[in-house]
C-alpha cells in the first residue's frame, strides 16, 4: 500500500499534480455554482419587489 | 434557424436543463473510470516509471486549453459578425474555464518536467506558446471587464490570438524542443499502447463534458446578471427625478 503511494519515488510530483487539478477544477465548479445560485436568488427577490 | 431565441434566459435555461444531467452524469462516469484506470490499472512506463501517471491529467488539460480557446474564437467571430448576444455571454463565461485548464496544463507539465527533464521550465517553443495562450486568456478576461464595449474588444483579441493554436500544435515539429511530439492525434494513428490510450481518452471525454457542465452553469449566471442589470436600469429610469 505505502509502496503504491510512493509512486516509485515520484510521489511528490504525481500527487501534487493530482491534488492541484482537483483543487482548481472543484473550486471552479463550486464558485460557478454558488454564483449562479446567488444571482438566481437576487433575481427572484427583485421580481418579487417589482410585482404589484 | 433563429439562434437568437437561445439567447433569451428562459430558453437557454430550458435547453441547459435538458443537457445538464447528461453532461454531468457523463463527466462523473468518464472521470471516475478514467481516474481508476489512470491510477490503478494502467502500467508504469518502461522509461518514466510511475511518473507517467501525470500524463492522464496533463494531456487532457492541454487538449482543453486549446479546445476551449477554439470555442472562444468562434464566440468572438459570432460576436463581431452577427452581434449575437449569446456569443458575447458565452465568451465571457468560457474564458475563465479555459484559463484554468491552461494553468493546469502548465503546472502539471512543470511537475512532470522536473523529474523527467531535470527542469521545471524551459523556454522552448511548446512551453512558451502555451504560456502565451495562458496570457491571452488573462488579457481576454481583463479586456472584457475593462469597459462598456469590452465584449467586442475581447472578441477581436480572441480571433487574433487564434493564430497561436496551430503554433502550439505544430511547435513540436517546427522547432527543436524538449517536449515530445504528438502521440495520440497523428495522421498514422496513436503511437501509444491501448493500456494507456483508453484511460487517457476517458479523461479527455470527462474533461470535455466537465467543460460543458461548467460552461452551462456560467452562461446561465451571466444571462441572469445581464437581466438583473437591465431590470435595475429600468427601475432607475422609471423613478421620477428628485
Amino acid at each position: 500500500m505505502s509502496d503504491y503511494f510512493a509512486m516509485g519515488g515520484y510521489a511528490v510530483y504525481v500527487w501534487t499534480s493530482y491534488a492541484l487539478t482537483a483543487v482548481v477544477l472543484i473550486g471552479l465548479g463550486i464558485s460557478s455554482w454558488r454564483r449562479l445560485r446567488g444571482l438566481e436568488a437576487d433575481l427572484a427577490a427583485f421580481e418579487r419587489e417589482d410585482a404589484p | 434557424m433563429n439562434w437568437h431565441r437561445f439567447a433569451s434566459p428562459s430558453n437557454f435555461k430550458r435547453l441547459s436543463a435538458r443537457i445538464f444531467p447528461w453532461a454531468a452524469g457523463g463527466a462523473a462516469l468518464c472521470l471516475g473510470c478514467g481516474l481508476y484506470q489512470a491510477l490503478l490499472v494502467s502500467p508504469p512506463d518502461y522509461q518514466q516509471g510511475q511518473s507517467v501517471r501525470i500524463m492522464y491529467i496533463h494531456v487532457p488539460a492541454a487538449w482543453m486549453a486549446m479546445f476551449v480557446y477554439a470555442n472562444l474564437a468562434l464566440a468572438g467571430a459570432a460576436t463581431l459578425v452577427w452581434r449575437h448576444p449569446l456569443a458575447e455571454v458565452a465568451g465571457r463565461a468560457m474564458a475563465p474555464i479555459g484559463a484554468a485548464f491552461t494553468f493546469l496544463c502548465l503546472a502539471t507539465g512543470s511537475l512532470w518536467g522536473k523529474p523527467m527533464w531535470g527542469t521545471w521550465w524551459e523556454w522552448d517553443a511548446r512551453l512558451t506558446s502555451v504560456l502565451i495562450l495562458f496570457f491571452v486568456y488573462l488579457a481576454y478576461m481583463a479586456l472584457n471587464n475593462a469597459f462598456d464595449d469590452g465584449a467586442r474588444a475581447s472578441a477581436v483579441l480572441a480571433l487574433v490570438g487564434a493564430v497561436n493554436l496551430p503554433i502550439i500544435k505544430f511547435s513540436v515539429d517546427w522547432w527543436n524542443t524538449l517536449h515530445q511530439p504528438a502521440s495520440v492525434m497523428r495522421l498514422d494513428g496513436p503511437a501509444i499502447h491501448p493500456s494507456m490510450l483508453w484511460p487517457l481518452l476517458a479523461m479527455g471525454v470527462g474533461y470535455t463534458l466537465l467543460f460543458v457542465v461548467l460552461a452551462l452553469v456560467r452562461i446561465q449566471a451571466e444571462l441572469i446578471e445581464r437581466r438583473l442589470g437591465a431590470l435595475v436600469q429600468a427601475r432607475l429610469s422609471a423613478e421620477p427625478a428628485a
